[in-house]
């Protein structure tokens, strides 16, 4: 994981975004980390544990799929990225095997977290129980009831959830709280943030945590069709932690295209959407200066997403500082464009997507596609938990 | 000279600042409850200016800045509110608020703001010493407009060495860390008074006891989520009020703005005799 002009430089900054925006009560937390983070997650013990616990208890590494019928219907070829065959059924996990070894290492007793979908609460609840450490997870109150089985599972992990009832009740709301929680407990808590923002060097740790992703996908495609790179890459963006980890090894080789997929909500031209990179100016929340959905007064605009795990109205500053230099493309995608397409995967290749992921299978019928190309969808997550919301829609669908 | 300056030239004992939320519990209560607080025998005031998503917050600023924001609050309503003023209170004012919001507004916009608003100096807890240096100290203090740093406990010594050196005005030392609201206990690493720059502690400070406690460690203290406690009970005061006897809704305006500036002022003077005394 050598330095590329996409790593972050010694501040924290991706070009004019990132940095470390923080109140002085966190300053030794996040001095703490950012001057060991490399030491540790460079060195050969850690290495090994990582790629142990990857292995033998996430299941990596994560096939990568041709998805024939896919292929033939939008008439190029299809490689899915299965992260939804990960322990705990998404990316999220990668994260927090590699950041509960390093709050292990850096002596931390107690864990926080916050989660949206509630995919991240459980990735860290799970590694929290494997490792006997104490486990606070911040939910929005709305999301406590949308993603109503991952709070089980996070209660049944040993984890305690607390609903966030400021806000919109969703998951900058979340954030907030964790974010005072760590201000009021400085000394023995470790914040696992669980996507590619926040103060420096949470966006570079998260994005090195998840970069599995695409160093899995070069070997796989090298076995798989010959050479260890594909045409395009495309995957769906809420902070843009799964995006950052498939676009990863390939951001410097400029024959790789890179699209992201953010939540439209019901469109970017109603108030109810999450398109931070069409819609954003910059500004600075939770942390690090990124695209912000905001009004001219740097009120933040609460946003919307049928989806809970891209319903944030900012996002990571790499995905800013990428779509500033023109490296990637993000494209706006609709609740009910990722709803079509989450259908479509399921009835031709028979897997059940995370609404998240869905919103990366949607971009599919936007453009015309060359036949002889190869893409790589990445996969973020399956869709165990979002039954409820599908089963609405399909109820609503047959009428 | 700066206000501030002149405060403490005047003044190295038992300093009283109060943060208020402005555009709380009403939108144009800023005016009332800044000469309330004048008369009333604070030294400081610090204006809060709300932020959607108030980190360093606890509960009670957090509501207050939920409050002033669905009331309607916004710079160019506060400035214009503080403008009024302006010829006729002379207590120092800072204003105090989370960066985005400086940000969106423009920095030479708000410094210009400030300048010709009356206010003496900027608490922004959540811009990085580092970035100010680099990139708006010199805009701030061409403007004479102190920027105040913060100090926590667990601040190591060199750093909170470097903090007392950029700060203006004072250092605003936090009791404890934590966020706004929670409760405290004295504690030595509070520091001992210095022979350099004033000092004033935060955070916890809430009545006699604490800003007592506070004084004897500091040139003085700083108390909001206590003041902000206090103005809630107007709050509800008012709203029961309201509903027993209806037909006061309908007065007109500048008696009812009268009535609430009394009202304010009563407040902060219990409010500040509490503290003092
Ligand atoms: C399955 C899945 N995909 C994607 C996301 C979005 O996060 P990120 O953009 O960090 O990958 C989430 C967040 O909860 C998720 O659960």
């Amino acid at each position: 994981m050598s330095k590329s002009k996409y790593s972050p430089d010694s501040d924290g900054y991706y070009g004019e975004f990132g940095g470390a925006f923080i109140p002085e009560m966190l300053v030794p937390n996040i001095t703490e980390l950012r001057e060991n983070y490399l030491k540790i997650i460079e060195s050969d013990e850690f290495i090994k544990e990582f790629h142990h616990l990857l292995r033998d208890y996430t299941g990596r590494p994560t096939p990568l799929y041709f998805a024939k019928r896919l292929s033939e219907k939008y008439q190029t070829n299809i490689h899915l990225k299965r992260e939804d065959l990960n322990h705990t059924g998404a990316h999220k996990i990668n994260n927090t095997i590699g950041q509960v070894l390093l709050a292990e290492k850096l002596g931390k007793k107690r864990i926080i977290a916050e989660t949206g979908a509630g995919q991240h609460g459980v990735a860290t609840a799970t590694v929290c129980a494997l490792k006997g450490l104490e486990c606070v997870v911040y939910m929005g109150a709305l999301d406590v009831q949308r993603q109503a089985p991952n709070v089980t599972k996070m209660k049944m992990l040993g984890a305690t959830v607390v609903p966030v009832e400021s806000g919109n009740k969703t998951l900058k709301d979340a954030t907030n709280e964790a974010m005072r929680d760590w201000i009021n407990h400085p000394d023995d808590t470790y914040y696992i943030i669980g996507s590619v923002v926040g103060p420096h060097p949470y966006p570079d740790l998260v994005a090195r945590m998840q970069s599995v992703i695409s160093y899995e996908i070069s070997l796989q495609l090298n076995t798989h069709i010959g050479r260890s790179f594909p045409d395009y890459v495309l995957a769906c963006v809420g902070g843009g932690s799964n995006a950052a980890g498939g676009f990863y090894h390939f951001l410097e080789n400029p024959a790789v295209k890179l699209i992201g997929a953010e939540a439209a909500g019901k469109g970017i031209d109603t108030p109810e959407t999450a398109a931070t990179l069409a819609l954003g100016k910059t500004g600075i929340l939770h942390g690090s200066k990124s695209k912000l959905i905001q009004d001219k007064y740097g009120q933040v605009i609460e946003p919307y997403s049928i989806s809970a795990g891209l319903d944030y109205p900012g996002v990571g500053p790499l995905h800013s500082y990428l779509q500033s230099t023109g490296r990637c493309t993000y494209i706006p995608v609709t609740d009910q464009e990722a709803l079509d397409a989450a259908m479509e995967l399921t009835q031709l290749e028979g897997i059940i997507p995370a609404l998240e992921s869905a919103h990366a299978l949607a971009l599919l019928s936007k453009q015309k596609w060359n036949r002889s190309h190869h893409m790589v969808i990445i996969l973020s997550g399956r869709g165990d938990k979002d039954m409820d919301t599908y089963s609405k829609y399909f109820s609503h669908e047959s009428h | 000279m700066n206000r501030i300056d002149e405060l403490f030239k005047r003044k190295r004992e038992s300093v009283l600042s109060i943060y208020f939320t402005a555009g709380y519990p009403e939108l144009n209560d800023t005016v009332h409850i800044i000469s309330g607080l004048e008369k009333a025998g604070a030294d400081l005031i610090e204006i809060g200016f709300p932020f959607s998503d108030p980190v360093a917050d606890g509960p009670v600023i957090q509501a207050s800045s939920h409050r002033a924001l669905e009331n309607g609050m916004n710079l160019d309503i506060l400035f214009e509110q503080l403008s009024g003023i302006k010829a006729t209170s002379s207590i120092p004012k800072i204003m105090m608020g989370y960066f985005n919001t400086v940000y969106q507004y423009g920095i030479d916009h708000f410094i210009s703001k400030c300048a010709t608003s009356g206010v003496d100096g900027v608490i922004i807890p959540d811009l990085p010493p580092e970035v100010y240096e680099r990139e708006y100290r010199q805009l701030f203090e061409a403007a004479g407009l102190h920027v105040i740093f913060l100090v926590a406990p667990q601040t190591n010594p060199e750093r909170a060495e470097y903090l007392e050196t950029l700060t203006k005005g004072f250092l605003y030392r936090l009791s404890m860390s934590g966020t706004t609201g929670n409760a405290i206990a004295g504690d030595e690493t509070w520091g001992k008074r210095s022979n350099g720059k004033p000092v004033l502690i935060g955070f916890g400070i809430h009545d006699h006891a604490t800003f007592e406690l506070a004084c004897r460690h500091a040139n003085g203290a700083i108390i909001g989520t206590g003041f902000i406690r206090h103005l809630a009970t107007l709050e509800e005061d008012r709203l029961s009020k309201k509903k027993i006897d209806g037909r006061k809704k309908d007065r007109e305006t500048k008696e009812r703005s009268e009535d609430r500036g009394r009202e304010i002022a009563e407040i902060c003077k219990g409010f500040i005799q509490k503290i003092r005394s």
